[in-house]
């Protein structure tokens, strides 16, 4: 059983939006249901497994209904068909306050602007959650400090958010979603609204802390590159239908359609690209020096300049597990340019 | 001339109902008066009971817990030994207590209407042309039905003035809870908030400069009704300003005059200080 299931979702907008699922299966397109039913398509039969522990990145144009389907999780926004479970729950059969029980103690949410509450010190920010459920203010406090001190926030606890710099506004932001210690982590662009050198920092600090904490966390982006950098697996929507699911190698090698193809046309290959994914079989007595399997292409192609014979792929305990050329390097690399 | 076949007789209807409220409830609209004058005389005596220079020191300090500056507290000091030094200070106290309940009453009323306002179009839609019409009839309009059914004096006064200075803080109110960001509304839902607790711990924290907004604007209003208030037997700086212009006494008039504009700056700064520091923590960036 996957952590979180999506079945075959749909969402409509309108005024009778129920009339207009049965020709979702009649695949009349988005724009011919607008035109002639003024109904327009959010979702369209979406179907996705996530599991315990991974990070699943959903991405996506703006329009593309991501930001819809990560709003379905915790039901902040209700499907029009389909089903959702969490652990094997499903989350539309729950009544009110199951749900908001389910809200306090197994997803939290990260949002795109940030939402914290100007009224509310960063201490009392991060405490919210737990204020919600009815913690005791002590123990709320001692643990919103804890979550502070790990995203690098300590000596800012009475600070109000409007004082703070929008990368430490998401920190709070982040460490208010964790201090509840959920389950489920659902980042909304949770890095979309920083600049590109605060964006690298927080995504450094989300992946440092995942190694540690091992939530499921849902992220959603319209950035290829920050979805390979720190996506397990990488779902791609494009006008509320989703178009693939895969590893971030599958989808840069393996695009499934133009959309895609369009999408990693622009992406730095090196960078999302590790040695397993293109490495060969080990080749007997070689010398030479060893990288590991899990390095991104851009990390060892400075070692090519002294060794183009080639280069010794070894497993995290250091034994030999396959040789890299300098020839299949290039060609993964270079793909781009060719098409 | 308009043809008489259209119109119609309001006047009468009126009429009508207000004796079948007369008849029919005047028990109920006494009971209602008169625990509205019990808690005016409470206040009255309380505020009375203060000696007038603890009273100097009640308000200069509230002034400071207000703005944090000692200016203020100077301003208000003055104003009040103004009004002490023109004889009127038994008459301002008088009339404090009357603003006093007003905006209490107001408060109690119009924050709840302000926010189910704020909650529902429908309602809005509703509510909006009556404060529209609250606002714009002559105060003698609805003076004179206030005394038929609370009786010549104060409760009348209170009536009248709370149906005067209401609309403002019912306004402010709903203004203030739709401005309240949709985004940090969402991220409490998403926390698993119920609707009361993300009404008193999100939306009216968010919204109390606009809340106090319409308390300050309340009190203004409440304060301008004082000399119409006093036609229907209000005590007090306005009744003093009454007689003064009956007597055609220039002076009388100008001294209770002054008093009722010390007495305005006052409420007016301290009020409108508290909503400026809830904005400067509270408000948005």
């Amino acid at each position: 059983m996957s952590k979180i299931e999506i079945d075959s979702v749909s969402k409509i907008f309108g005024d009778d939006p129920v009339t207009i699922v049965p020709l979702l299966d009649e695949d009349m397109s988005k724009s011919d249901i607008l035109e002639k039913h003024e109904h327009v398509v959010g979702l369209r039969k979406v179907s996705l497994n996530i599991e315990a522990g991974e990070i699943f990145v959903i991405m996506g144009l703006s329009g593309s209904g991501k930001s819809t389907l990560i709003r379905h999780l915790n039901r902040l926004i209700d499907p029009t068909s389909g089903a959702i479970r969490i652990d094997g729950i499903d989350i539309m059969s729950v009544d009110m306050k199951e749900l908001q029980h389910l809200r306090q103690t197994k997803l939290s949410m990260v949002f795109q602007r940030f939402a914290l509450m100007p009224h509310r010190t960063v201490l009392e920010n991060v405490a919210y959650g737990l204020e919600v459920r009815g913690d005791e203010l002590k123990s709320r406090e001692e643990e919103a400090r804890k979550w502070i001190g790990k995203v690098g926030l300590d000596g800012y606890e009475d600070r109000y958010p409007s004082e703070l710099s929008g990368g430490m506004q998401q920190r709070v932001g982040l460490a208010r979603g964790l201090a509840t210690n959920p389950d489920v982590l659902l980042m909304d662009e949770a890095f979309s609204a920083l600049d590109p050198l605060i964006r690298h920092d927080m995504q450094h600090i989300l992946l440092d802390l995942q190694n540690e904490l091992h939530k499921t966390v849902v992220f959603i982006t319209h950035d290829l590159d920050e979805a390979l950098a720190i996506g397990d697996r990488i779902a791609i929507l494009h006008d509320g239908v989703l178009v693939q699911v895969g590893t971030p190698e599958e989808i840069v090698l393996r695009p499934a359609d133009d959309y895609v193809r369009r999408f990693v046309h622009n992406v730095n290959r090196s960078r999302a690209l590790r040695v397993e994914a293109i490495m060969g079989d080990a080749v007997p007595l070689f010398e030479g020096p060893s990288i590991p399997r899990s390095s991104f292409l851009e990390e060892i192609l400075p070692k090519f300049v002294s060794n183009e014979d080639g280069l010794v792929v070894v497993n995290e305990d250091g034994s030999v597990c396959g040789h890299l050329t300098l020839a299949s390097t290039m060609d993964a690399i270079a793909v781009a340019t060719n098409d | 001339m308009f043809p008489e076949t259209l119109e119609w007789p309001l006047e009468r209807w009126v009429n009508q109902f207000l004796d079948w409220l007369i008849v029919g409830y005047g028990d109920q609209f006494e009971a209602f008066s008169g625990v509205i004058l019990r808690i005016l005389i409470q206040i009255e005596s309380m505020l009375r009971a203060i000696p007038w220079w603890g009273m100097i020191i009640i308000i200069a300090a509230l002034a400071w817990h207000a703005s944090r500056r000692w200016q203020l507290s100077l301003l208000v000091t003055i104003c009040l030994v103004l009004i002490g030094s023109l004889g009127l200070w038994d008459m301002a106290i008088q009339t404090m207590a009357l603003m006093i309940i007003s905006v209490l009453i107001s408060i109690l009323v119009g924050l709840p209407v302000g926010v189910l306002m704020a909650n529902s179009n429908r309602l809005r839609s509703i509510l909006l042309p009556v404060l529209d019409a609250m606002q714009t009839m002559p105060p003698f309009v609805y003076l004179v039905p206030a005394v038929m059914l609370f009786g010549l004096g104060k409760v009348s006064a209170i009536v009248a003035t709370v149906i005067f200075a209401i609309p403002p803080l019912v306004r402010l109110t709903d203004l203030g809870i739709r401005l309240v960001d949709a985004d940090v509304m969402e991220a409490s839902r998403s926390f698993g908030t119920g609707r009361l607790k993300q009404l008193i711990s999100v939306q009216i924290p968010l919204a109390m400069p606009n809340i106090m907004a319409g308390i300050n604007q309340c009190t203004m209003m409440a304060l301008g009704m004082v000399v119409v208030a006093s036609m229907i037997g209000a005590r007090g700086l306005g009744e003093y300003v009454l007689t003064g212009i009956q007597r055609l006494d220039v002076g009388k008039g100008m001294a209770g005059g002054i008093a009722i504009v010390a007495l305005a700056i006052i409420f007016d700064r301290i009020t409108q200080a508290y909503g400026q520091r809830k904005m400067k923590t509270h408000g948005p960036k």
